[in-house]
């Protein structure tokens, strides 16, 4: 496609001040490139819900582990490699067949990072913020994830240094799967309590 | 920007109630129409002209016109130093009652909860309370508990049955009560 035509977009005035206060920061010496580059790294490749995904599969898989997870989720978590900044005091909640979990921040956006990475925009939206704790059961609805009447919705408003994360149910049918298999069917959402796996 | 904020933070000597502060403080027509990396932008970037690290001009001059956020409303003096509460206070199953008082500066005690009764689930590790972080840059620890409310104590016959809205609180967010559902 060496003919195509390419229009260099402007930056809009939002990238233009990030880029100015990135330059001045460099220029003064109060961040390097390098810091930057170093974080941008460690969040992309070492947080992510691949992690909280298998923490719920062990815990699927072997009950002593889901044990302690339930009792202190962060020395259980920290079994399996993971920690990190937001994930100082981790709290696992679990869904059972009467209890459904969700989890919000009303108040910004707190989020377990080491466990789900970084929190996906609509979780950051005041919509999702306000609705949650107001009427938990039609946003789920709309969301994807009807909870019936006869099931105690439980919302957890992340307002100070806990960061919470649902331990899904297992789904039925999934005896033979092995833990690797068992990680690939657990999702963010699920791990937020917004959808099943 | 994540990582810019995270280097600009650290190498100011601002804490994480003090950027979440300066968030709240943006003007409210901008917070709602820009997004949540602009609300880190703006919020930076206020703390590093208050702080004398950068200028107005300096942003000005390379990005037009760069809107920061509203000045504090309150200052250091005005937080309430009351003797801080590490030894919780109240015990799991407790009904508790949360104080109806307002602060015009940062605090974690969200507003749909003022006022209202619930019940402590968990007390959890101490905490240093938000107030004076972001305000007097001082860390003092104070329980911590997490608190449910039905949703019916929340938002009436709106609230809806088998439903219930836990809530992390620090220890002078609350007050003891004879009963809470």
């Amino acid at each position: 496609m060496s003919d195509a035509h390419h229009h260099p977009t402007e930056p809009s005035p939002v990238e233009r001040r990030v880029q100015a206060l990135e330059e001045l920061l460099v220029e003064k010496g109060m961040v390097t490139p390098d810091f930057i580059d170093v974080v941008v790294e460690t969040m992309s490749n070492d947080f992510g819900p691949m992690n909280g995904a298998k923490v719920v599969a062990r815990a699927w898989v072997d009950p002593h582990y889901k044990a302690r997870l339930l009792a202190d989720g962060t020395p259980a978590i920290a079994e399996l490699g993971f920690g990190g900044p937001e994930g100082d005091h981790i709290v696992v909640v679990e869904n059972t067949p009467d209890v459904h979990n969700v989890v919000v921040c009303t108040l910004c956006s707190c989020y377990p990072w080491p466990v789900l990475g970084l929190p996906p925009n609509w979780y950051k939206s005041p919509p999702y913020r306000a609705r949650m704790v107001r009427e938990p059961r039609a946003l789920l609805a709309e969301m994807g994830c009807p909870v019936p009447d006869a099931v105690e919705i439980r919302v957890w408003d992340s307002s100070a240094e806990i960061r919470y994360l649902v331990l899904p149910e297992r789904p039925a049918g999934t005896d033979g799967a092995s833990e690797d298999e068992l990680a690939a069917l657990v999702t963010r959402d699920a791990m937020i309590g917004v959808a099943r796996p | 920007m994540f990582a810019i904020a995270g280097g600009a933070l650290g190498a100011g000597g601002f804490n994480t109630p003090m950027f979440r502060h300066a968030i709240e403080r943006m003007d409210p027509g901008h917070y709602l129409t820009s997004g949540y990396y602009e609300h880190w932008l703006t919020a930076v970037a206020t703390l590093l002209v208050e702080g004398g690290f950068v200028t107005r001009d300096e942003l000005d001059a390379r990005a037009g016109p760069f809107p920061l956020s509203l000045p504090a409303a309150v200052s250091a003096a005005d937080v309430d130093g009351g003797p801080p509460v590490s030894m919780p206070r109240f015990e799991v199953g407790d009904p508790v009652r949360v104080r109806d008082e307002g602060f015009a500066g940062h605090t974690r005690c969200p507003r749909y909860v003022r006022g209202r009764r619930g019940r402590v689930v968990a007390v959890e590790p101490v905490a240093p309370a938000p107030e004076l972080e972001a305000h007097a840059a001082e860390k003092v620890d104070e329980a911590v508990y997490a608190v449910r409310f039905e949703s019916t104590e929340l938002w009436g016959d709106e609230g809806g049955e088998q439903c219930c809205v836990h809530v992390d609180l620090y220890e002078h967010y609350l007050e003891p009560t004879g009963e809470a559902p």
